[in-house]
């Protein structure tokens, strides 16, 4: 490839902006609505060490149904487990219509040689994940060695073979958002179908100003090639509240095609249970205790 | 200096806000609602909370309630002690604010502040001493003890009556507090200065963030939502009308909280023997009786 062209990000006004559509007011039906996108968009996400095969399924059947004996909320986009995992949540979930994601690439940091990273991917692909979330190296980046930050990103994509690329970028270690927008048009070029803010590891996580620069990215490299890169924002989002804000800040800066879990996701775990207390509340007019709802 | 002649000196005013969370924000909603004093003369600007403050604040007091309610007993009696030292230090300023709006002038005031200070101290008192008096070691067949203890139900709202609006509200509160429930707090909609003040008080009190919450605006837009929440737990009001009793009844079937309201006479909220019972504690817990084995 050759130089990278950088594209400069006026922070204040990314802020100013993201801040200013966070304010607008959602009520109703068009509320209602958006909390059920925003719960068909979830990736609901368990990445700890104490993982276990009973959490992850338990996980799973949460989030085929994630509110017990109402149908009419819709079950989450995927499952984003460690690799170790995938094979038991591609059982729990054989048949559905929820994907299995998962981690990969020496997760959270990146800190494994290539060919390490290369074979998780590959046998996460192999145990039957649809999606793989790759961490770049923040190292190399940071460093200006651009050139092996893409070619690290093109091979991984080659060893997904047909599964869903999502590349993270770990905005919160990046230090700018002209480093962000970077990273993320050197993604986008390197064949990422979505670009994700976080790993959930490092604060800051997502926020809305991130996100807004990752959603700019993806706009103008629709407009120059027409290829649709979705945007993933993960870590830190726990409210419904900031879910709609997220969901503003796309439909406003990609329009309605973007409105779509083939398009835009958000990672979480406390999320999902938030959402569907606002959608309960909805229905039955009292705020609801966070007891009445299953673990997410 | 030149404010040593006074005169010129530009008057400092203190913004009364809601405690939340351990902070001071203003109403979401932006609103507020003028005070009044007993000439008619507006004297404060209040936050007229919205049902959304009124979310967030049961919220924060979920939070709050498993630091606050595992606490040793000892330590929330210290706590409260401490409560009554600082509002003791603010006694002069919580005399006069009280004065400005209730009936009955400064001295009147001033006797209605060292009764709350002594509540409080009683309570502080109560906190490892209830469960002796609540508790029981049951008589039972075998070689075992069978053992009664109280424990927090949980989030407690509370309703603060116009008479005596800062002892009653600390007469309300303090009984569930000292038992580890955390509180969601009404103040008196006519003379809501005081529940201010007692922010203050709560905020250098080493209180978890969250514990106490206090609430100013009108009964009737707050009263249905707290009544509904399924969050919260238990009530515990004050000089509420046949309505308002009516709004907290129906509000309160749906998760079967637990509900005391009181109705005293201005000048029974002064009476020792009434008011510092521990059978002001009892509805506010959950008795657990437990089996343990004895050696003979």
């Amino acid at each position: 490839m050759g130089a990278m062209h950088r594209v400069p990000v006026d922070q204040v006004a990314v802020d100013a902006r993201a801040a200013r559509l966070g304010r607008r007011s959602i009520k109703r039906s068009a509320k209602e609505a958006a909390l059920r996108l925003a719960v068909a968009m979830t990736d609901l996400t368990t990445l700890e060490g104490q993982d276990s095969p009973e959490r992850v399924r338990a996980l799973c059947r949460k989030a085929l149904r994630p509110l017990e004996g109402d149908p009419t909320v819709p079950s989450v986009a995927a499952v984003c487990v460690y690799p170790r995992l995938v094979a038991l949540a591609r059982e729990e979930l054989a048949g559905t219509p929820v994907r299995v994601a998962s981690v990969a690439t020496a997760f959270p940091s990146g800190q494994t040689p290539l060919r390490l990273r290369l074979e998780e991917v590959r046998s996460a692909v192999e145990d039957g994940a649809d999606e793989i979330d790759m961490v770049i190296s923040r190292g190399l980046f940071l460093a200006g060695r651009l050139d092996e930050v893409h070619q690290e990103i093109a091979a991984v994509k080659e060893a997904c073979e047909g599964a869903h690329l999502k590349v993270i970028l770990e905005t919160g270690e990046l230090g700018s958002y002209e480093n962000v927008r970077l990273a993320s048009d050197l993604a986008l070029a390197a064949g990422a179908d979505f670009v994700k803010t976080s790993t959930g590891k490092v604060q800051p996580a997502a926020t809305p100003g991130v996100t807004l620069v990752l959603l700019e990215s993806v706009r103008d490299a629709w407009r120059r090639t027409g290829r649709r890169v979705g945007v993933k924002p993960a870590g830190g989002i726990r409210t419904a509240r900031q879910a709609l804000h997220y969901l503003v800040l796309v439909k406003e800066t990609l329009g309605d095609a973007w409105l779509t879990p083939e398009l835009f996701r958000f990672g979480a775990s406390s999320l999902l249970n938030d959402l569907v207390r606002q959608l309960l509340r909805l229905r039955d007019g009292c705020y609801t205790a966070a007891h009445d709802l299953s673990l997410a | 200096m030149s404010g040593e002649r006074g005169a010129r000196r530009v008057t400092v005013t203190k913004t009364y806000k809601l405690f939340l969370g351990g902070g001071f924000p203003r109403s979401e909603s932006g609103r507020s609602l003028s005070v009044v004093d007993r000439r008619g003369r507006v004297v404060a600007q209040v936050c007229r909370a919205s049902r959304k403050d009124l979310r967030e604040a049961v919220e924060a007091a979920a939070r709050a309630l498993p630091d606050w309610s595992r606490r040793d007993a000892y330590n929330r009696g210290q706590i409260l002690y401490r409560m009554a030292e600082m509002l003791e230090a603010r006694a002069g300023e919580m005399a006069e604010l009280l004065a400005l709006t209730v009936p009955g002038g400064l001295r009147r005031a001033r006797r209605e502040t060292a009764a709350a200070v002594d509540r409080l101290v009683h309570f502080a008192g109560w906190a490892d001493k209830f469960p002796q008096v609540l508790g029981n070691a049951n008589p039972v067949p075998g070689p075992y003890y069978n053992f009664t203890i109280p424990e927090p139900s949980g989030v407690t709202g509370v309703v603060a009556p116009a008479e005596e609006p800062l002892l009653a509200l600390v007469s309300l509160l303090a009984p569930p507090l000292c038992a580890g429930c955390t509180i969601v707090a009404l103040a008196s909609p006519e003379h809501p200065l005081a529940a201010s003040v007692l922010g203050e008080v709560c905020a250098v009190s080493d209180l978890p963030a969250g514990a106490v919450n206090l609430l100013s605006g009108r009964r009737e837009e707050l009263l249905p939502h707290l009544a509904g929440h399924r969050e919260v737990i238990a009530i515990h009001a004050a000089g509420c009308s046949r309505a308002e009793r009516r709004q907290l009844e129906e509000g309160t079937a749906g998760n079967l909280k637990r509900v005391r309201v009181v109705d005293l006479e201005a000048e029974a909220w002064y009476d020792e023997d009434e008011c510092h019972s521990p059978w002001w504690i009892e509805p506010f817990v959950e008795m657990k009786t437990i089996w343990h084995p004895s050696a003979y």
